[in-house]
């Protein structure tokens, strides 16, 4: 009998923009063997607004409700960078009051987004929304604080040049000592419900590997870097605002899979309670806003602002010409830059692991495409 | 990256436990969560009361206070309002104020900017429209009324009349002490 | 033990006693006429019931309300999702292979209800069929499923339905061999084929006589009927939706009822096998069984509630490395009692040394079997050029 010879064709499948797990509408066009990612080639510019461009059209103050449209799981930190960054380029001073309030409400963005971060990851490993519902109950505490602080949940646009929009009310400051209270009690929940779980240890371990080198090569920042052992964070390694008056660890992954990911996660929301905690204590009374007048003319030049956001190193760089207008802003996407490791940590894995190691990279859309 | 030993002993370690102790921890939390209570509300029965500082769907505008400045159609980062005034006696007044809310993405600068108080948000948020034209506000309809109340937004003296904000953390929080917390 | 019966009895074999007096079971038109419909009306309440008590319990694990419009507390959910589901348009995608399309929903939805034929529904005997190769028929018929779902997947033309399908053939093949050794554990001691005569053979329930099987036959059905976490068929975060992405309308509630059919009919079946089905004290007999019913659902969607699903590598992993031989070693352990434990007063012993025995052979497996890494070495495009 005369052997045939078998072999398999690879297949094309457009993975998004409308797909359940593409955190918005991203795009891969992902050549598969079987179930085997043979290649992956990332699409995206489903949700350009071109904010740059607007932005040069806007007065300083007016690009402010912009930039909560970028990454819009953590608008404070997107308000933080872009007012740090004019208020370096204008040399406006920011009184000790205000710095304070956005250490508090910077880091309770930051847990809240790595709550939606580690609940979304655990939702495409396959679990049924409980996780994710856990999660979005104390992602909802917080957002009720900002909400309680501005008046809105979503698009905070709280941050001013030189200061903060609003004083705290009254019962603003129970409600977070509260929060900060009862807060390690439910990631302890979370890590009985997820982080030792056979099946999540079975799907994350070694799971999507990210080498040092390649994280650094590729600048990657934030958690996702971290999780490579690389111990990088601006908060201390480049200190903006007041974040040398805190104690602080910065937890540092040993394999730079997907788990060492998560469990970073979870770290650094115990690490932002301590540092609110801190905060709760040292904060003094007086001015939360700088008097400015009302359309800020930096002089002429250049600046470029950055700060650790809960997804990595979000940086504005601004041109001024010395008029009430931007001549040119960019914005510096902590995820995208994360997102160009994509290819390399997938190829060889099969179709869910490509889900959840997308996932874990943790990206916005509306700061990839902006 | 961690040497090659390493790693494996971090492996044979975890492997040590038996299948299902992790899972079953997992359950046991869930099970806690069956148990007690649920966070949502069942809508319209139960309506939740919104920030004071609420930025909502509609815009109250006084037309006593206003003088037609526009400073809020300048504020605006969209251009959305629209102030045409008359020169009256001794006074500007306003012949159209127009706010079309359809593209108004409720920064609320328009409401900072003002520097008569005379624009106020709004607390309502169930104001879904059959055609866009519907949500250009024109200044006959943003006069306060029954169903139209300001919100306190850049308005403490507003702010402090108005109900306090239902918070998933008193009603979902672990039970705790009553303590005295300081304001700072 | 029940006795084996013999190959010359009739196929409607009825067991009168379980019966009332006015029973005509002379006549088997008419004991099928009613059966059938009785059967069929059983599964589909049972179906409208499990979609209602998952749907509440699965909100309260996740802290909501759940469905609670339509009727009182939402109970007629279900039937409203149906008149919504039958007046949408019937979409089919212009590459799809239209007979075949059509006939995969009912293909998956038949053998769901046809596994209620064999079994005790309704007390002693009072069921439709009591074959004397009942356990075989059931076999045959619950793996019957998978083909309704590879047509599904094969018909839409969209790769997802293919990968989907794919999956499911690979796994559904696979976990049908421990699904049958874990129920020969429990053949070998009832020493029927029979439904009923392995009900009858119940004075303890087999899940402690037979702690291993029980959790074995828990875990492949799980995967044969593709709930968490085996639901790989269905994975919406991989996948969309699996075989049915491209059904909509009444063919989808067809698979939706497939489904949750297959769920009642996993139920049932493992409450007949390991839980002593209709037996029960004071209630009658049905009541018995829908409770035992609601116990291993409320198991099944208390773990969808909690776990993540395994990817397909590890499924195949576990079904393969240890889910067959811990069934295999069962089936020899329990030869070996039945061959020389005096049956009778003293068999109750057999349950902590059977339990231990599990625990045991457990501890063994979680020890040595690891279902991590999977990555694979590929050649991308470029290198294959080059």
């Amino acid at each position: 009998m005369e052997a045939t010879e078998t072999r398999t064709e690879p297949f094309v499948i457009n993975l998004g923009p409308h797909h359940p797990s593409t955190h918005g509408v991203f795009r891969m066009r992902v050549t598969f063997d079987g179930e085997v990612v043979v290649d992956v080639e990332p699409m995206f510019g489903y949700l350009h607004r071109g904010i740059e461009k607007l932005a040069e059209g806007r007065t300083y103050t007016q690009i402010i409700p912009l930039t909560d449209r970028l990454d819009y799981l953590a608008s404070m930190t997107n308000n933080w960078g872009y007012v740090m960054a004019v208020e370096k380029l204008a040399g406006v001073p920011v009184p000790e009051r205000a710095e304070y309030l956005r250490v508090i409400v910077g880091e309770m963005m930051r847990i809240s987004s790595h709550l939606l971060a580690t609940g979304f990851l655990i939702n495409e490993l396959g679990a049924f929304f409980t996780p994710l519902m856990y999660m979005y109950r104390e992602r909802e505490k917080i957002l009720d604080l900002f909400d309680m602080l501005c008046g809105q949940r979503l698009t905070y646009n709280y941050m001013r040049v030189g200061g903060v929009s609003h004083d705290p009310p009254p019962e603003f400051w129970p409600a977070v000592k509260r929060f900060v209270r009862e807060m390690p009690g439910y990631i302890d929940e979370y890590e009985g419900l997820v982080t030792t779980n056979e099946i999540v240890l079975a799907r994350t371990k070694d799971v999507g590997v990210l080498s040092k080198e390649l994280a650094i090569n590729a600048s990657a920042s934030g958690p996702f870097l971290r999780a490579t052992g690389v111990d990088w964070d601006l908060r201390r390694d480049d200190t903006y605002s007041i974040y040398d008056r805190f104690k602080f660890d910065i937890p540092v992954g040993t394999n730079g899979d997907v788990f060492d990911r998560y469990m970073c996660r979870i770290q650094e929301m115990r690490q932002c309670c301590r540092i609110i905690e801190q905060a709760l204590q040292q904060i003094p009374r007086g001015e939360f806003r700088a008097r400015l007048p009302h359309l800020v003319r930096p002089p002429a030049g250049e600046v470029y602002g950055h700060i650790e956001a809960p997804r990595g190193e979000l940086g504005f760089y601004l041109v001024s010409d010395n008029s009430i207008a931007p001549y040119r802003f960019h914005v510096r996407p902590s995820t995208m830059i994360n997102l160009t490791t994509l290819r390399d940590l997938t190829i060889g894995w099969k179709l869910a692991d490509l889900i959840v190691i997308f996932g874990s990279i943790d990206v916005v859309l509306g700061e990839i495409d902006r | 990256m961690k040497s090659e030993p390493e790693q494996k002993s971090k492996r044979s370690k975890d492997k040590k436990r038996v299948f299902g102790a992790g899972i079953a921890r997992g359950l046991r939390v869930t099970m806690k969560g069956l148990l007690g209570r649920a966070i949502t509300t069942s809508y319209p029965e139960h309506k939740l009361v919104v920030s004071k500082r609420f930025r909502g769907n509609e815009f109250v505008w006084y037309p006593a206070r206003c003088t037609g400045c526009s400073t809020c159609a300048k504020s605006c980062p969209h251009g959305n309002i629209e102030v045409v005034t008359r020169r009256g006696n001794n006074a500007y007044e306003v012949e159209k104020f127009e706010i079309d809310t359809g593209r108004c993405m409720f920064c609320g600068l328009c409401v900072e900017s003002c520097p008569y108080d005379a624009l106020c948000l709004g607390r309502g948020y169930e104001l879904a429209k059959y055609r866009r034209g519907d949500l250009v506000l024109e200044k006959e309809a943003m006069q306060e009324s029954e169903k139209r109340k300001p919100s306190g937004y850049f308005r403490p003296k507003i702010e402090k009349t108005l109900p306090a904000q239902t918070l998933l953390i008193e009603r979902a929080g672990r039970k705790s002490r009553k303590k005295k917390e300081s304001v700072p | 033990m029940a006795p084996i019966q013999s190959a010359e009895q009739t196929v409607l074999a009825i067991r009168p006693e379980g019966l009332p007096a006015f029973w005509p079971a002379d006549n088997p038109w008419l004991h099928a006429l009613v059966f059938i419909v009785a059967s069929i009306a059983f599964a589909l309440v049972m179906v409208i019931v499990f979609i209602y008590v998952e749907r509440r319990g699965v909100a309260r694990f996740q802290l909501r309300l759940g469905p609670n419009r339509a009727g009182p507390e939402g109970v007629l959910q279900a039937v409203a999702d149906l008149i919504k589901l039958l007046l949408k348009e019937d979409i089919v995608p212009r590459l799809a292979d239209k007979v075949v399309h059509l006939l995969a929903p009912i293909v998956a939805t038949v053998p769901a209800f046809m596994v209620f034929a064999v079994v005790p529904l309704w007390g002693d005997g009072a069921m439709l069929a009591d074959l004397n190769a009942g356990v075989l028929y059931f076999i045959a018929i619950s793996s019957f499923g998978v083909v309704g779902v590879f047509m599904a997947g094969w018909a839409s033309s969209n790769k997802y339905s293919l990968i989907s399908a794919m999956r499911g053939v690979a796994q559904m093949v696979s976990y049908e061999i421990p699904l049958v050794m874990a129920l020969l554990g429990v053949v070998v001691f009832a020493g029927t084929l029979s439904l009923n005569g392995i009900v009858d053979a119940q004075s303890i329930p087999f899940a402690l006589l037979q702690p291993l099987a029980a959790v074995i036959y828990f875990l492949a059905m799980s995967a044969e009927i593709n709930r968490t976490p085996f639901d790989l068929l269905e994975a919406e975060s991989e996948i969309i939706a699996g075989y049915h992405t491209e059904y909509s309308g009444m063919k989808f509630a067809l698979f939706y009822v497939a489904e949750y059919g297959h769920a009642v009919a996993g139920a049932a079946i493992f409450a007949t096998f390991f839980l002593g089905g209709w037996k029960g004290p004071v209630l009658p007999p049905v009541l018995w069984l829908v409770i035992k019913m609601l116990v291993v659902f409320f198991v099944g969607f208390w773990a969808r509630a909690t776990l993540p699903r395994l990817r397909v590598d590890q499924v195949m992993g576990l079904g393969w490395k240890a889910l067959l031989p811990l069934a295999v070693i069962n089936v020899l352990i329990a030869a070996v009692e039945v061959l020389f434990w005096p049956s009778g007063t003293t068999q109750w012993l057999l349950v902590p040394i059977n339990i231990a025995i599990g625990a045991l052979l457990v501890f063994l497996w979680s020890r040595t079997v690891s279902l991590r890494g999977g990555r694979v070495e590929v050649r991308t495009r470029a290198e294959v050029k080059a």
